[in-house]
């Protein structure tokens, strides 16, 4: 059923719920959210243009890698963005089969290739970043493995929602499997870290001391926020093109075109 | 209906479930016999491709027995739902009454019955052809016994999810799969600690653990991802 005809004739709810309940609207969500995307690029561009300058340019030479440790800047980030864009996913998926709302499922399917993207991203970097470290391309060490398999549940999300005609259906098949796999990405996480290791131990912890120089860490922490940026810009930018590809005979549609084409 | 009455035909319901899909099974034995041949034939494949050097065979054994069982279930795996899919029976199961996790799980037991089990029976055979030493050979034996459930509870999401699918078979592959990672660690890391005769109890109690595990959630995923593909 559709969200925004069921609660047309009641009582009105504090500004809250009310707002979960327009941002169901597909109308709704797409004017409001068409507001941010600009900002969201903006904040995206200056803030890599700026962490990408502080991290290749400024900050000095490691010591023990030399030059090659930059590749950390794209790594890191993109190693933590393909893990919070499933955690992200995942809780959408569980919104989305218990709640129906399709602007959710939605979100949850155009997550999937944004994460995929991000784990080829820190696979890539990472290889490149074990040539001149590890003297290999490829070590089956238990981070890169575990991203390997990540990578291969991103795919299958992909495959499962594109096999299906029915979007609708699609979408809620492939919540299902984001959530089976969220149950096991832990376990295959561990399993596979425990069967392996050969990387370095982690050098970033929020809790206590970091062992890396603030020089160093700045142009990380201003990546890290760099990609969150773009993981919403993208995200939007996608929910909404799948919007109007799937409402393409309704009315809000017709006249959104309209106003495009003046 | 009285709280006892209801289990008991529950139970009944479940058993007379389990009972016609094996006698099924049992009425196509040629199709039976597929996976076990295909079982044989994949790690027969090994030896020639490797080299028969029975050092590095006794080395890659339990990888390649666990290997080759993965994929002899993935194969079996779309008999789970397909034919009770086609031919409606599977819409009646649901409009039945009965919990539909339930029903899948006397699928999957019967699944389990039919494919898992052959594949612990035959692997005392396949440890022979890859010279598994013999004091591994239980830890073989047991690894499957517990694990091959596993690999049968989590594909029956899978098939569940692609059952809708007219070629659904080369997607349950890449669905299953990564979610098998762990189970392939787990048994592999057992055996190759009893060759190397060193303790192997806990990777045993691990996965357990997950059958234990992948029995109370499973079924749910797997009643789930049928109604989704029924609706």
């Amino acid at each position: 059923m559709n969200v925004e005809t069921a609660k047309t004739n009641k009582p009105r709810k504090n500004a809250f719920v009310m707002f979960i309940h327009k941002m169901g609207s597909p109308p709704w969500f797409y004017n409001f959210t068409g507001k941010f995307i600009p900002w969201f690029w903006a904040i995206f561009i200056v803030l890599t243009v700026w962490g990408l300058y502080l991290g290749l340019v400024k900050a000095p030479a490691d010591y023990l890698q030399g030059e090659s440790f930059r590749i950390l800047y794209i790594h890191v980030p993109a190693a933590w963005m393909s893990l919070l864009i499933y955690i992200s996913m995942a809780i959408m998926a569980f919104i989305a089969l218990v709640w129906r709302i399709r602007i959710v499922e939605i979100l949850a399917m155009t997550s999937a290739p944004i994460g995929a993207a991000f784990t080829i991203v820190t696979l890539a970097a990472g290889s490149l970043w074990g040539r001149p470290t590890w003297g290999t391309y490829w070590v089956w060490d238990a981070r890169l493995t575990s991203e390997l398999v990540l990578l291969f549940i991103y795919l299958g999300i992909i495959g499962l929602y594109n096999a299906i005609d029915e979007p609708r259906k699609a979408a809620r098949a492939a919540c299902l499997l984001a959530l089976v796999g969220a149950v096991n990405l832990p376990i295959i996480h561990y399993s596979v870290k425990w069967w392996n290791t050969l990387h370095q131990g982690s050098s970033i912890s929020l809790m206590g001391g970091s062992s890396i120089d603030t020089s160093m860490l700045w142009p990380l922490l201003i990546m890290a926020v760099a990609t969150k940026f773009y993981y919403g810009a993208n995200l939007l930018t996608r929910a909404r093109v799948k919007l109007l590809e799937q409402d393409i005979r309704k009315a809000w549609v017709r006249e959104v075109l309209k106003e495009k084409n003046g | 209906m009285s709280g006892q009455a209801v289990n008991a035909s529950l139970s009944r319901a479940f058993f007379a479930l389990v009972r016609r899909d094996i006698l099924l099974a049992f009425r196509r034995r040629t199709e039976l016999l597929f996976p076990v041949i295909f079982l044989m034939v994949v790690v027969s494949l090994f030896p020639l491709g490797i080299g028969p050097g029975p050092q590095l065979l006794a080395r890659i054994a339990p990888g390649v027995i666990w290997i080759a069982a993965l994929l002899a279930t993935v194969i079996s795996l779309d008999a789970l739902f397909r034919s009770d899919f086609e031919d409606g029976t599977l819409e009646q199961f649901v409009i039945s009454g009965h919990p539909l996790t339930l029903i899948a799980l006397a699928k999957i037991l019967s699944h389990w019955l039919v494919a898992g089990l052959p594949i612990v029976l035959l692997s005392p055979l396949l440890a022979l052809w890859m010279n598994l030493p013999g004091e591994s050979l239980g830890v073989m034996i047991l690894t499957l016994a517990i694990g091959t459930p596993i690999l049968s509870l989590i594909g029956s999401i899978g098939v569940g999810l692609t059952i809708s699918l007219k070629r659904g078979g080369q997607l349950l592959s890449l669905l299953v799969f990564p979610l098998y990672v762990p189970i392939l660690i787990i048994a592999t890391a057992a055996v190759m600690a009893a060759s190397d005769s060193l303790p192997y109890t806990q990777f045993l109690g691990l996965l357990t653990a997950g059958l234990i595990t992948s029995v109370t959630l499973a079924p749910f995923a797997a009643a789930a991802a049928l109604k989704i593909s029924l609706s």
